[in-house]
C-alpha cells in the first residue's frame, strides 16, 4: 500500500495507535493532564521542525523557522480576531502567507550557501520580532490576546469539527488536532522526499552545480522547498497561537528558531521522521533536568555535545543502518 | 550541412585577465573534438562557456541555430548540451543506479504534482528511468558496480560515473572535462573505447579537454588548440602534429629552448 512494506505499516501502526489511544489512556490513568499540553506543543514543535529538515534536504542550514511561525500565529489571530474568520480557515491561510513570505525573502537569500545563509535566517526571527513590535495591526508589544477558541464548522448543516468553545475537555480536542496535523504534514513530507522532488533535493544536497547540469532548475526547487518549509512553521505557529489564545512578539524568538533546527540535528536528518524524534526528546530532555537547578543548562549541553559527537547522524542512527529509512 | 555547434568569437574576460580571446570554431554532427591547450590556456573557462556555466564577455555560442550562451546551465542542459565534471563532482551519497536514475528526469512526463500522489504515469517514468538506468550502466559496463555507493568508488570508475550521468539526460552533445586525467594506459585505452562507442552507438557528439597526447590525437577527428586564451591551431590530429606554432606552445620557442 502506497509503497510502504509490511514491516513500515506496522510501525506506523504502533505509533498511531499510542499517539491517538495509548497517550489518552495512560493519562487517564495517572492523571497527569498537564502532559496533554507538553504533547500538543512537542507535536506542534514538531510540524514547525519537519520544515526545517526539509531546508537542510537541499543543503541549506535554516535558523529562521521561528520568524514563520510568528508569522502565522499572528495572520491566523488577526484574521479570527480582526476579520471574525473561522479558526479553521485561517490556519491554511496563515501557511500560506508564511509560504508567500518565504518565497518572496527566499528569492534573494537562497543564492547564499552554507554559512551565509544560516546567519541571514538567523537574523529573520528578530526582524518579524521587531515588525510585529513596530506594526498597528499586530498591537505592538501588547501583542493579541483573548484570541476566541477555535469554533466549530458544518457543511450543509452536518458537523465536521466541533466547537472547541463549547468543549469540556479542550486540551483533548487540542492534543487530538495536532497529532492530525503532525500525522498529516510527516506523510506528507515523507510522499515529498521519496518522490522524484525529494529525489532532485538530495541531488541539489549532494552537487548543485552537477544538479543544474543535468538540468536541475535549481533556483525554482530551492524556492519551492523554502516555501513548503514555512508553510510548516506558519502551520504550526497558528495552532500555537489558538491554544494559548495569544500571540506576542516574543512568542516565538531566536532561541526557539536555534531548537527547531536542533530538533533536527539531534534526530538525524538522514531520516523524515528525525525531527520528531528530536523535538520529543530536546523538549522533554530539556523539561527533565529542571530539578537539577542552576546545573540544568551546563548538563542539558553537555549532553547535547555528547550526542553529536558520537551520534553524528542523530538519534536514529542507532536503529538504522546509512540511508535505510527515508 | 551547416554545423551542429558553433562557437563564434567568444570571449572571456575576469577583471584585466583575458581567459579566452575571440575564440571561433565549428563542431559538426557526430564529431569527437578535442580542446587542447598547455595549463591556463583557457580550456575549461570556454567549456563553462558552452555550458552556460559561465556568462561570454562577447561573442556568442550556437547551437542548432539557436543562441546558448549567457543562459542558465539547466537550460542548455535541456537543449542537449550536457557537461561533465572531474571525478570529484558527483553525488556522493547515492549509489551508481540512483544517479543515473536522478539523472533521467528531463525525461519526466508526470509533474511533480503527480509524483507526490503516485499517478500511474509517475510510476511508469519510474520504471522506465530504471530500466534505462540498467541498460546504460551495460553499455558502460558498469552493471556490477550499480549498487554501489559512489563515494566507495575508485578514481576510474568515478569517472565512467561521471559519463552515465551526463549520458542518462540523452544529451546531443556531451562536454567532457579531462576524462583521462590520472589514468594509466590500459584505462586511458579503455575510456577511448568507451568514449567511442558513445558516439558511435548512441550517436552523441562529443567535445573534450584533455591534457594526454596521446588519447587525444588517438581519439579525436578534429583538435582546436589554445594557448595563453588564443585558437592558435583547428585540424586534424596529424596536421595539429606537424604544425609549429603548436609545437613552438608546448616546447617552447626554439631561441627559448638555447636560451639565445
Amino acid at each position: 500500500m502506497l509503497g510502504f512494506t509490511s514491516k513500515q505499516l506496522v510501525g506506523v501502526g504502533i505509533f498511531l495507535f499510542v499517539i491517538f489511544i495509548g497517550v489518552p489512556l495512560i493519562i487517564n490513568a495517572t492523571g497527569r493532564w498537564d502532559f496533554y499540553f507538553t504533547l500538543t506543543s512537542v507535536a506542534l514543535l514538531a510540524i514547525a521542525s519537519a520544515g526545517v529538515w526539509l531546508t537542510f534536504y537541499i543543503g541549506r542550514i535554516n535558523i529562521g523557522q521561528g520568524a514563520f511561525a510568528l508569522i502565522g500565529a499572528y495572520v491566523s489571530a488577526i484574521l479570527v480576531v480582526k476579520a471574525g474568520w473561522s479558526f479553521w480557515i485561517s490556519l491554511p491561510v496563515a501557511g500560506l502567507f508564511a509560504a508567500v513570505v518565504a518565497i518572496l525573502i527566499g528569492l534573494p537569500i537562497l543564492r547564499l550557501r552554507g554559512v551565509y545563509f544560516a546567519m541571514i535566517t538567523l537574523v529573520l526571527t528578530q526582524v518579524v520580532t521587531l515588525t510585529a513590535l513596530a506594526l498597528p495591526i499586530t498591537n505592538g508589544a501588547k501583542g493579541i490576546s483573548n484570541i476566541p477558541l477555535p469554533s466549530g464548522i458544518s457543511l450543509l448543516g452536518i458537523p465536521i469539527l466541533p466547537d472547541f468553545a463549547g468543549m469540556e475537555n479542550t486540551k483533548l480536542a487540542f492534543y487530538f488536532t495536532a497529532c492530525i496535523i503532525m500525522v498529516l504534514t510527516y506523510a506528507a513530507l515523507y510522499r515529498l522526499v521519496n518522490s522524484r522532488l525529494g529525489h532532485l533535493c538530495r541531488s541539489m544536497q549532494q552537487n548543485e552545480e552537477l544538479a543544474s547540469s543535468i538540468g536541475v532548475n535549481i533556483a525554482y526547487i530551492r524556492i519551492v522547498i523554502f516555501a513548503i518549509s514555512s508553510f510548516f512553521g506558519g502551520l504550526g505557529g497558528a495552532m500555537f497561537g489558538s491554544i494559548a489564545q495569544s500571540v506576542y512578539p516574543s512568542s516565538f524568538q531566536v532561541a526557539d528558531s536555534v531548537n527547531f533546527m536542533l530538533n533536527c540535528f539531534l534526530g538525524g536528518l538522514g531520516y523524515v521522521f528525525g525531527p520528531m524524534l528530536g523535538t520529543l526528546v530536546l523538549y522533554f530532555g530539556w523539561d527533565l533536568l529542571f530539578e537539577f537547578g542552576k546545573y540544568q543548562m551546563l548538563i542539558y549541553s553537555t549532553i547535547l555535545i555528547i550526542i553529536i559527537r558520537f551520534l553524528p547522524n542523530g538519534l536514529l542512527s542507532i536503529r538504522f543502518d546509512k540511508g535505510g529509512d527515508k | 550541412m551547416s554545423p551542429l555547434l558553433q562557437v563564434k568569437n567568444v570571449t572571456k574576460k575576469y577583471g584585466g585577465l583575458t581567459a579566452n580571446n575571440a575564440i571561433s570554431f565549428d563542431v559538426a554532427e557526430n564529431e569527437i573534438l578535442s580542446v587542447i591547450g598547455p595549463n591556463g590556456a583557457g580550456k575549461s573557462t570556454l567549456f563553462k562557456m558552452i555550458a552556460s556555466f559561465t556568462p561570454t564577455t562577447s561573442g556568442e555560442v550556437i547551437y542548432q541555430g539557436e543562441r546558448i550562451s549567457n543562459l542558465k546551465p539547466h537550460i542548455v542542459a535541456r537543449k542537449g548540451v550536457v557537461r561533465t565534471f572531474q571525478e570529484t563532482t558527483i553525488f556522493k551519497s547515492m549509489t551508481v543506479r540512483e544517479s543515473v536514475v536522478v539523472a533521467q528526469h528531463l525525461r519526466a512526463k508526470a509533474s511533480l504534482a503527480g509524483y507526490f500522489w503516485g499517478s500511474k504515469t509517475a510510476k511508469d517514468d519510474v520504471t522506465a528511468f530504471e530500466k534505462y538506468a540498467d541498460e546504460l550502466l551495460e553499455f558502460l559496463g558498469m552493471s556490477e558496480i550499480s549498487n554501489e555507493q559512489a563515494s566507495n568508488l575508485p578514481q576510474g570508475s568515478l569517472r565512467a560515473l561521471g559519463i552515465a550521468i551526463g549520458l542518462a539526460t540523452d544529451p546531443k552533445v556531451l562536454l567532457l572535462d579531462e576524462p583521462f586525467a590520472g589514468m594509466n594506459h590500459d584505462e586511458t585505452m579503455n575510456m577511448v573505447k568507451l568514449v567511442r562507442s558513445v558516439r558511435d552507438e548512441r550517436g552523441v557528439t562529443v567535445m573534450l579537454v584533455e591534457h594526454d597526447m596521446p588519447a587525444v590525437m588517438n581519439i579525436s577527428d578534429r583538435i582546436v588548440v589554445l594557448n595563453f586564451g588564443e585558437k592558435i591551431a583547428e585540424g586534424t590530429p596529424s596536421e595539429i602534429q606537424s604544425n609549429e606554432k603548436v609545437i613552438e606552445a608546448y616546447l617552447g620557442s626554439v631561441d627559448d629552448e638555447i636560451g639565445m
